[in-house]
Formats: C-alpha cells, sequence, structure tokens
C-alpha cells in the first residue's frame, strides 16, 4: 500500500496529486455526507401522509417568500420518550458486551496465530476470514437451527443426557449475545493480530533475560504494547454492533428493544420518517465519540510503523 | 590490548584457578545444519572475552546458550558448580545485552533499568538508589524520565548495558553490542565498555564479527568458524601466531607461500617456494616432516619494501614491480608483484614524503623480511 503510494506520488506531476485525493473526498461528500444532510434534512420535518411521507422543509409562499419551518420536536419527542432511552441503552450494553466478550476470545486466537509458525500464519487467517464469503443472513440464521428448542445443541445435549428439558437458549439475550459474538468475532481477531504480529519478539526475551516468568512478561510487556490493537479491536466491534439490526431480529425475542429494530419499525411499521431519521441522527451523534478515538489510535499506530 | 598495558592479568596461565564458565562439549544443530559442534571453554573472572567469527559461525548460537534461549543438544554449561542447562533464561544468574538493545518502548530509561529489580523483588528505596548509580556510571542521569524513542543510538545503547549491568550478574553477556553505532562512535565506545567493564569487575562475554573490535577490547579471544572454535588466545596470540589459514586471513591480512619443507632444526627451518622464488627462512623449527608441503604467513606491515638500489639487509629478500598502491592517511598500501607473477600486500605507515620512500606505478623495486615474519599455519 504504502510502495504503491509512493509510486503514485513519483508518477504524478505535484499538481495533479490533489486529484488522486480529491477523488475519495468526493467519494465520501456524495455518499455520506449528502445521504446524512437527507436524513439530516427529514428528520427536521413532520410525518404527513403523503409521498414523500413528510412535510418539505422549505415551502413558497403566496407572495414569493421562501419559507422555512425546522421541527425540533422530533428531538424533543425521542429524548422524553423513554421508550427510545430504553432501546438506546439496550444497544450500548449489546455492543459492549460484545465488545468485551469478543476481546476475551478474540485476544487469545490472535496471540495463538501471531506466534504461530510463519507458514501456518496464512491458513490461520484465512479460516479467520472464511465466514465472510457467505451471506451474513444466512448464517445469522443457521444460528436459529443451533439453537432452537430441538436444534443441535439441545438434542445433543439431551441425546447424551446432560439434560432431560432443552434449553431455552434462543429468543433472549444469550442468543443475541451468542450471534453478535460470532458475527463480530474477525473484526477484533484481524486488528489484534496485525497488532500482536509486529511485537518484537527480542522484548519478550529481554523481559525474561531480566528475571519475569512468562506471564509476569506478558503482562508488563506484551498487554500494553497491544493496546492500540486492543483499542481498535474493541472500537471496529463496538460501532456497528451499536447500530446492528439483523441479529437481534433473527436471534432476539419478540420484545427486544435496539435502536436497529425501532428504527426498523419507525421506518417500516409506522412510516414516520421524521422521528426514524431523528433515531438515526442521535445514533451517529452517540457515535462519532468513539469513531474519533478510533481515528486518533490509527493515527498513533500509524506514526509507529 | 588495555587490559594488559594495566595489569598483568592473566589467570588461564595459572593452573590452580577455577574457571568461572565452564561450557564442555556443547552441540547445536538446527533440523540438518550444525550450528555449534562439539565446543568446550574455560572463562576465568573478570575476563572481557570474545567470540569471533563470521556470520553462521555459531558464536551468538553459543551465547544464547549460556543466555537460556536455546537449549544445548549436547554437552553442559556451568557457572561455579552451578548446572545452567535446563534453567529458564529468568532463571539464571546471566544477563544479556542484545544486539537490538530490546528496550521497551512504552518504559521510560529509568523504568527500563528498574525492571529487572522489580522482577528480583528488590525494596523500593533500593531500586531508586541503584538505577540512579548505574545511570551515573553510563552518564544518562538527566535522561533518566525521556523514552527510549528521544535517545540518540549512543545513549540507547548505553541504556541497554545499564538496564543489564543494574542487576549485577554474574556474568554479562553481550551480542554485537556496537554494531548499531556509527564507526567514530564506535570505536569511542570501545574503550567506555572496557573501563566500564573494569569499574563493575564483571565477567564480560561478547560476540562480534569485528576482529579490531575485538582485539581492543578482548582478554582472550575464541575464533569460531563453521560452528567449531578454531583457535583461543590473547589477541596478540592471535594476531602474531595465527593456528591456520583461517585465522591468519580472518584476523588482519596475510601474504601466504606454500611449498615442501627443506630444512628443519631447533630455532629454524626453511622451505622451497615457487612464488618466491627460492628458500624462505622461518625463524623457528616446526613439527613437521622434511618435505611435507608447508604454508608460510606473513603479515603485510612486516614486509619492507625498497629501491632495487638500495642496501637491504634481510635473510628474506626478493624483487618484484610495484603494481599498484593506496593512500590511506595513516599508512600506505602497495601491491607488488613478483617474477613468479604472484602478488604480495605491503603496508608501511605513512612516513612523509622523501626520495627513499617515494615508489611509482610499475617501478622495480625490492622486498624483504626477517625469519620471524614468517609464521608456519596449518592449511
Amino acid at each position: 500500500m504504502k510502495a504503491a503510494t509512493q509510486l503514485l506520488c513519483r508518477l504524478l506531476p505535484r499538481q495533479s496529486r490533489g486529484w488522486v485525493i480529491a477523488g475519495p473526498y468526493l467519494w465520501f461528500l456524495v455518499f455520506f455526507l449528502v445521504p446524512f444532510v437527507v436524513v439530516l434534512k427529514i428528520s427536521l420535518s413532520t410525518a404527513e401522509v403523503a409521498i414523500p411521507p413528510y412535510a418539505p422543509l422549505f415551502t413558497f409562499g403566496d407572495e414569493g417568500t421562501l419559507n422555512l419551518a425546522m421541527h425540533f420536536g422530533n428531538f424533543a419527542y425521542i429524548f422524553s420518550d423513554p421508550q427510545y432511552i430504553l432501546a438506546y441503552l439496550s444497544s450500548l450494553h449489546y455492543a459492549a458486551g460484545t465488545a468485551i466478550i469478543t476481546l476475551m476470545i478474540g485476544y487469545p486466537v490472535a496471540y495463538a496465530i501471531a506466534t504461530s509458525k510463519p507458514n501456518v500464519r496464512p491458513m490461520l487467517l484465512m479460516l479467520v476470514i472464511m465466514p465472510f464469503w457467505t451471506s451474513f443472513l444466512i448464517r445469522v440464521y443457521a444460528w436459529i437451527g443451533i439453537l432452537k428448542q430441538n436444534g443441535l445443541i439441545n438434542n445433543f445435549l439431551m441425546s447424551i443426557g446432560v439434560i432431560h428439558e432443552p434449553l431455552n437458549i434462543l429468543n433472549n439475550q444469550f442468543s443475541i449475545y451468542v450471534g453478535m459474538v460470532y458475527a463480530y468475532l474477525p473484526f477484533m481477531i484481524l486488528p489484534l493480530y496485525s497488532n500482536l504480529e509486529k511485537m518484537d519478539h527480542s522484548l519478550l526475551e529481554a523481559a525474561s533475560d531480566l528475571g519475569a516468568k512468562p506471564f509476569r512478561a506478558f503482562l508488563s510487556i506484551t498487554l500494553p504494547l497491544s493496546l492500540p490493537g486492543i483499542v481498535a479491536g474493541s472500537l471496529l466491534v463496538f460501532i456497528p454492533a451499536v447500530g446492528e439490526y439483523i441479529i437481534p431480529t433473527l436471534l432476539g425475542g419478540a420484545d427486544t428493544l435496539t435502536i436497529g429494530t425501532v428504527l426498523w419499525n419507525e421506518f417500516f411499521g409506522n412510516r414516520d420518517w421524521p422521528v426514524a431519521s431523528t433515531v438515526a441522527v442521535a445514533l451517529i451523534v452517540l457515535l462519532v465519540g468513539p469513531l474519533m478515538l478510533l481515528q486518533h489510535y490509527q493515527a498513533k499506530e500509524g506514526e509507529k510503523a | 590490548m588495555l587490559m594488559a598495558s594495566t595489569d598483568r592479568f592473566q589467570p588461564w596461565t595459572d593452573q590452580s584457578a577455577e574457571p568461572q564458565l565452564r561450557i564442555e562439549n556443547v552441540v547445536k544443530t538446527f533440523d540438518d545444519f550444525t550450528a555449534v559442534d562439539d565446543v568446550s571453554l574455560n572463562i576465568y573472572r573478570g575476563e572481557f572475552f570474545s567470540l569471533l567469527g563470521g556470520s553462521g559461525c555459531g558464536k551468538t548460537t553459543l551465547l544464547r546458550m549460556m543466555a537460556g534461549f536455546l537449549t544445548p543438544d549436547a554437552g553442559r554449561i556451568f557457572i561455579g558448580d552451578q548446572d545452567l542447562v535446563g534453567l529458564a533464561p529468568y532463571e539464571r544468574p546471566v544477563n544479556m545485552m542484545f544486539q537490538s538493545y530490546a528496550l521497551f518502548p512504552h518504559m521510560s530509561v529509568e523504568k527500563n533499568i528498574a525492571f529487572g529489580l522489580q522482577r528480583d523483588g528488590v525494596v523500593k528505596d533500593e531500586i531508586i538508589d541503584r538505577v540512579a548509580k548505574v545511570l551515573d556510571l553510563v552518564q544518562l542521569s538527566q535522561f533518566a524520565a525521556r523514552k527510549p524513542q528521544q535517545l540518540s543510538g549512543g545513549q540507547r545503547q548505553r541504556v541497554a548495558l545499564a538496564r543489564s549491568l543494574v542487576k549485577r550478574p554474574k556474568i554479562l553477556l553481550l551480542d554485537e553490542p556496537l554494531s548499531a553505532l556509527d564507526k567514530k562512535l564506535r570505536e569511542a565506545t570501545q574503550y567506555e565498555l572496557v573501563n566500564i567493564q573494569q569499574q563493575v569487575g564483571i565477567t564480560f562475554i561478547m560476540v562480534t564479527h569485528d576482529q579490531e573490535e575485538a582485539m581492543t577490547m578482548s582478554s582472550r579471544i575464541a575464533v569460531m568458524d563453521k560452528g567449531k572454535l578454531v583457535q583461543l588466545g590473547t589477541p596478540s596470540e592471535i594476531y602474531e601466531y595465527p593456528m591456520n589459514k583461517f585465522v591468519a586471513g580472518f584476523i588482519g591480512s596475510v601474504n601466504m607461500f606454500e611449498g615442501p619443507l627443506v630444512d628443519n632444526q631447533a630455532d629454524h627451518s626453511t622451505i622451497e617456494s615457487h612464488d618466491f622464488g627460492g628458500q624462505l627462512l622461518i625463524g623457528r623449527g616446526v613439527g613437521y616432516g622434511l618435505g611435507h608441503p608447508t604454508s608460510v604467513a606473513i603479515r603485510p606491515e612486516k614486509i619492507r619494501l625498497a629501491k632495487r638500489e638500495q642496501p637491504m639487509d634481510l635473510p628474506n629478500k626478493t624483487t618484484g614491480h610495484l603494481k599498484d598502491m593506496a593512500y590511506l592517511g595513516n599508512s600506505l598500501v602497495y601491491h607488488v608483484v613478483l617474477e613468479s607473477g604472484k602478488v604480495l600486500k605491503i603496508t608501511a605507515p605513512n612516513l612523509g614524503s622523501h626520495p627513499e620512500n617515494e615508489f611509482f606505478r610499475d617501478e622495480p623495486v625490492q622486498i624483504g623480511w626477517n625469519a620471524s615474519a614468517c609464521v608456519v599455519v596449518e592449511p
């Protein structure tokens, strides 16, 4: 990547370089900023039975005046209705829980891959990435078959006689966590691996030489040096997990309340686009903090490399 | 050699002296490659010992076995009566200074140095005291709070030294300690390292590929080649009496002559050399029978170069033409072609410009050397 950038810099005359950078910026402008402005605009409107189902922001008055009507009521509404607050809290709770569990599972996996023999590493990494080859929806759906009352796990446990009644492990918090951890684990493992793989092995030798037993060396050297990887992995899991819709819908119970399900219901159930947009805008604002944190740590990683 | 100039430190000549470190018949193989092949060594307390050899000669493997990062396939390593084989690195009374320094990037200089003491459970006040003392020893007191990235290469090298010294190991292992420094700093640091070693009185074992470094700093040198110990001795022993062609060529440079032994007495011997164009007088007797093919090494600085017409009172002399010359500032290097076509390398001190020592390319010259300059070496 770096070599490619350097090559590009050499090939292109100085003034054209600006245009190369303009490409990605334009992409963000068109496909991120513009939709966001549209959503923001809708969030400041009110619902109407019309096509599109919301009142226009700008209207022309009889005497040629341009009227701008911005309703902030939606924002006041979602912050006064406990349902939205609860949905946000529950989404944050699932996302944080998923980040912690994926870290607990992902760190040992990433460590094992990073310390494995170099010739088996590509295969192990391939195994981590392999689930992406199948549709996300199908993979989550498959968990229903594994977790349901007469699913794989219950049938197996009953056949060996560990339990006599099927366990209730679908359509509750547990199944949501199973699905989220399963789906987001690669996003934790990959940044952790790339961090741990760069670790200078002689640092651990030096720690050992200075009298540190292996676990002490891990705590004093490996763990603090992998902190940027831990932060990057946690945020890569946390941020998309907050807005997750498919997993709570498929694996959660009917009463599951997350920001993703609320959004869906407002858009497609109530056809209240302004409230749905308000929920989306609030979610983005909520996530800007963690996103900036991620960028900060990535910049730090970049400096080191 | 700095050691010999201050006192006669030669415990290896004392039959009653107990070696501090004993390496007995150590072997290490990686897959089908024998890195260390049956090496035995005794190293004495207070020595500055060098393991010298080219890359892949097994010197670093041997050092890493002393530190505990590798386990020998066969043989034993003792410090005093303690068998080191089987002990983890953190259980050994030795410390190592790494070639890359391996400083912990997330810790300040102070914390890097204190790390080993904390592992030993030294009380806090003593840690502070000992860290301050060792920082003073390496003259880095004002950099205690810096991170390693904020230091220059030479400063990092001294932090690494301080970190490995602060635990007062019985033996300090140094893996190419000066290789990351530039030439000028390297020379200054050579002396500094020897001074520090004498101040702390700890045995140093250094791995190096740089023969000049080994010569300057060491009490003794072990020359290694292809996993084997080729020659063990003081710098001057190894330089003046190399055992074989490899050592002769690795430590400095030499001119070689070969031929059958034609005369062998107690105090001198002679070989017949075609390349030399006659008989070569050697200043000592040798252990071969007459007619045995013999190799003789002569150091470039021991050959005298003169104009053809000048008188030269040396037992070994011949004529040739000056082929090339190089001006090195402090010395001059000449390449002389003998009548046989053999090219000899000669170095001479830069004595200043004088008609007698001003030579020109293709000039007919004569060269000569003493019988004592000829050293018989194994092939």
